[in-house]
């Protein structure tokens, strides 16, 4: 272990849901631990609870059973306006619906969160605006949601999502409602993102090839977790993860390779197969993608391999 | 930050719906300015009626036959002369004292006539009732001793009567009877409705004479200072008494009439502004009515603000502000509105209005109260929903 405690950890964690009287068991007892800088994809058929899942490790939701300790705060003992600090502190979502204000700026979006935390509006809009200029939009800081594209304005969402610098990044079905080619550089900026911050990143996803790219991957099913890269198949990546690899990107530039201490779970092989692509990355600039089935190592930064599978 | 967030939130929803929000308001400025202006004419009227009272003269005491109170009938004067010249030795000088007897008449001149009050009095009424004349003289001692037979008229009577010619030395038959005019009042104008200006005096021997009568109506005294005011009545009326066993006698002081007045229109203004009032509560059902409607439609929005942070007390003080702003800004136009109205409707009927600070402090603290009370349920919902039910909702 790296000696950080887990972002996330839920013990035999349950949601049932009232319905009319009748439950429904949507999550059965799932354990699972974050680690700082995870690179998990989260996939299952659809109902499996993958959603609702994902409410419960970013705080939205309370599980009906079982503990859960988000940075390091059990739920269960926290009172809704405290649950609300914790998940503005801690946890940025990215929605399959983007969920981006009406009549409100880019700019203005993306500070929204900071809002809450009280930040002034100068200092507000100045993280908001040089997080817009992260995801590439730097040109694009007052357009309104219906002046910008989907892709856009999910890079948007994203920006909101990172800008309180949470440590643990949660998207559910990111590209849901994107083209395969806005989709996937949506996809390339969350893996950037993830590798450049060290912020984790959970993410829903149907996509076997965006799965496969995710240095951990958990499959679920009927509410319980049916498989866990990171558990499964060799234990001991769990216990002896190699510390973070140099991937050849040039150390000028990355902005702050700070919290490096992402696990790496993907065993040898994936590995990069060269700076070209993780330069591209690590610019601040997003990489245009030719098409969304890009080979593993074009992320050019960590990347599992899915070796999991 | 919060809080200024939650300002330019509210504000930006209410410009969002510009017509919404406007029907949604024209309940409270209805209610405001309804409540604006009627308190604007009862307090118009009490102060008119305040200034008319004083402006009979201070220090100021009528004597009358039975009791002053609303429900009693009226009583037959037992009062003659000899009273009033008893009630002069009570007061001491003759100058303080008057009389009056008076009946509806028609007066003459000429083709023209006019339904007009006599009114009998003594030389002494300008000094203690503040009347002034325009032309000519008023009655003297002699006029009265001698009971001649001429007149003082008021304005209206004087306009109605000679319309083109000048009144003084003129010929006016009274109930038949022939008076010469030697002055013309200044005219006095409206009072409650009542043309205060149409009156004709004349010696109150002549009245006595003209109706058949020994009586006079009532007897008023302009006590000499306003501490021994209420002592001055007593014993007057204690004088009276003596005389009269058989008649209760009553003095009261203009405070005493403005107290009983004042608490008559208190009352009136009191039931219409409560009649506003209900207006304005129509009008806050309406707002949490659009309220609940504002939760419903950003529900999205207020599960999307609770994911990235906002507690539930920041939506819910971003909702209950938009309902306060709602009501307040139309507040602010109802009082405008009703200001304006009152403004008008004393310049141009004859109903007097004025505004006062206290009714305009009221009328926006109740229309605020108004916003918080029906604005809270609607934001304590908003409060209180649950994130991932707010983000599912269509
Ligand atoms: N609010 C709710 N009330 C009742 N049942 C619910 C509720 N939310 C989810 N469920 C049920 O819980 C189960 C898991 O739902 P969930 O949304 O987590 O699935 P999912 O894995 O995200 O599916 P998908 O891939 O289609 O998004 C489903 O059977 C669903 O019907
Ligand atoms: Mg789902």
């Amino acid at each position: 272990m790296t000696g950080s405690p887990p972002a996330i950890e839920a013990v035999d964690v349950s949601r049932t849901y009232q319905l009319d009287g009748v439950s429904v068991e949507a999550l059965r007892g799932v354990s699972l631990v974050v680690q700082p800088g995870d690179h998990v994809a989260l996939v299952g058929p659809s109902g499996s609870g993958k959603s609702t899942l994902m409410h419960l490790l970013g705080g939205l939701d309370r599980p009906t059973g079982g503990r859960l300790v988000i940075g390091g705060r059990d739920v269960n003992a926290l009172s809704p306006p405290e649950m609300a600090t914790l998940r503005n502190e801690t946890i940025g979502f990215v929605f399959q619906a983007f969920h981006l204000l009406p009549r409100t700026s880019a700019v203005e979006n993306v500070a929204l969160p900071l809002v809450y935390r009280g930040v002034p509006a100068r200092q507000r809009r100045e993280r908001a605006a040089a997080m817009l200029g992260r995801v590439g939009l730097g040109h694009r800081l007052d357009h309104r949601p219906n002046q910008m594209s989907g892709g856009e304005q999910q890079r948007v969402a994203i920006a909101r999502a990172l800008v309180t610098e949470p440590t643990v990044l949660l998207a559910d079905e990111p590209t849901g409602n994107l083209d395969s080619v806005t989709g996937a550089a949506v996809l390339e900026l969350l893996e950037r993102l993830n590798a450049e911050s060290g912020v984790a990143l959970v993410m829903v996803t149907h996509d076997q090839e965006v799965a496969a790219r995710a240095r951990r991957r958990i499959t679920m099913r009927d509410g319980v977790v049916v498989a866990d890269s990171a558990t499964d198949d060799d234990a001991t990546h769990l216990h002896d993860r190699p510390l973070s690899v140099d991937h050849g990107r040039p150390a000028t530039l990355v902005p702050a390779p700070s919290a490096e201490p992402r696990s790496v779970s993907g065993s040898g092989p994936g590995h990069p197969s060269g700076g070209s692509g993780g330069a591209a990355g690590a610019t601040g600039r997003l990489p245009h993608p030719p098409v969304n089935d890009r080979g593993t190592g074009d992320a050019g930064v960590v990347t599992g391999d899915g070796s999991g599978s | 930050m919060r809080v200024a967030e939650a300002w330019r939130v509210a504000l930006d929803a209410l410009r969002a719906n510009r017509l919404r929000s406007a029907l949604t308001m024209l309940g409270v400025i209805i209610g405001v300015a309804s409540v604006v202006l009627l308190v604007a004419i009862g307090t118009g009227t009490k102060q008119k009626v305040e200034q008319q009272v004083e402006g009979l003269g201070s220090n100021l005491l009528l004597v009358v036959p039975g009791r002053i109170e609303v429900g009693t009938a009226p009583v037959v004067s037992p009062l003659t002369l000899k009273d009033v010249d008893a009630v002069t030795r009570v007061v001491g000088d003759p100058d303080r004292v008057a009389v009056t007897i008076a009946s509806g008449a028609t007066a003459r001149a000429g083709a023209r006539s006019d339904f007009t009050t006599v009114q009998g009095v003594l030389e002494t009424t300008p000094a203690v009732f503040t009347r002034s004349l325009v032309r000519g003289r008023y009655l003297t001692g002699t006029d009265v001793d001698t009971s001649r037979r001429v007149a003082v008229l008021g304005d209206s009577v004087a306009r109605a009567l000679f319309p083109d010619r000048d009144p003084l030395g003129q010929q006016v038959t009274l109930a038949g009877v022939r008076f010469r005019v030697i002055g013309v009042f200044a005219p006095l104008g409206q009072s409650l409705g009542v043309d205060r200006d149409d009156e004709v005096h004349v010696p109150v021997t002549a009245a006595q004479r003209l109706w058949g009568t020994q009586r006079v109506d009532g007897i008023a005294v302009k006590a000499p200072d306003r501490e021994r005011i209420d002592e001055l009545g007593e014993r007057i009326v204690a004088e009276l008494n003596r005389r009269h066993p058989d008649t209760e006698f009553s003095a009261v002081t203009q405070q005493q009439i403005l107290g009983v007045l004042g608490d008559i229109l208190g009352v009136l203004t009191g039931v219409l502004a409560a009649i506003a009032g209900i207006s304005l509560l129509v009008g806050g059902v309406g707002v949490s009515n659009i309220m609940l409607v504002s939760v419903r439609e950003r529900t999205r929005e207020i599960g999307l603000r609770k994911a990235v942070g906002a507690r539930p007390r920041d939506i819910g003080v971003q909702f209950l502000l938009e309902a306060v702003l709602l009501t307040t800004i139309g507040g602010l136009t109802g009082m405008a509105l009703g200001v304006g109205t009152a403004l008008l409707v004393d310049a141009l009927s004859p109903i007097p209005a004025a505004i006062t600070w206290w009714s305009l402090a009221l009328a926006f603290g109740v229309s605020a109260a108004v916003g918080i009370v029906f604005g809270v349920v609607p934001a304590q919902r908003a409060g209180r929903l649950d994130p991932v039910v707010a983000l599912r909702a269509e």
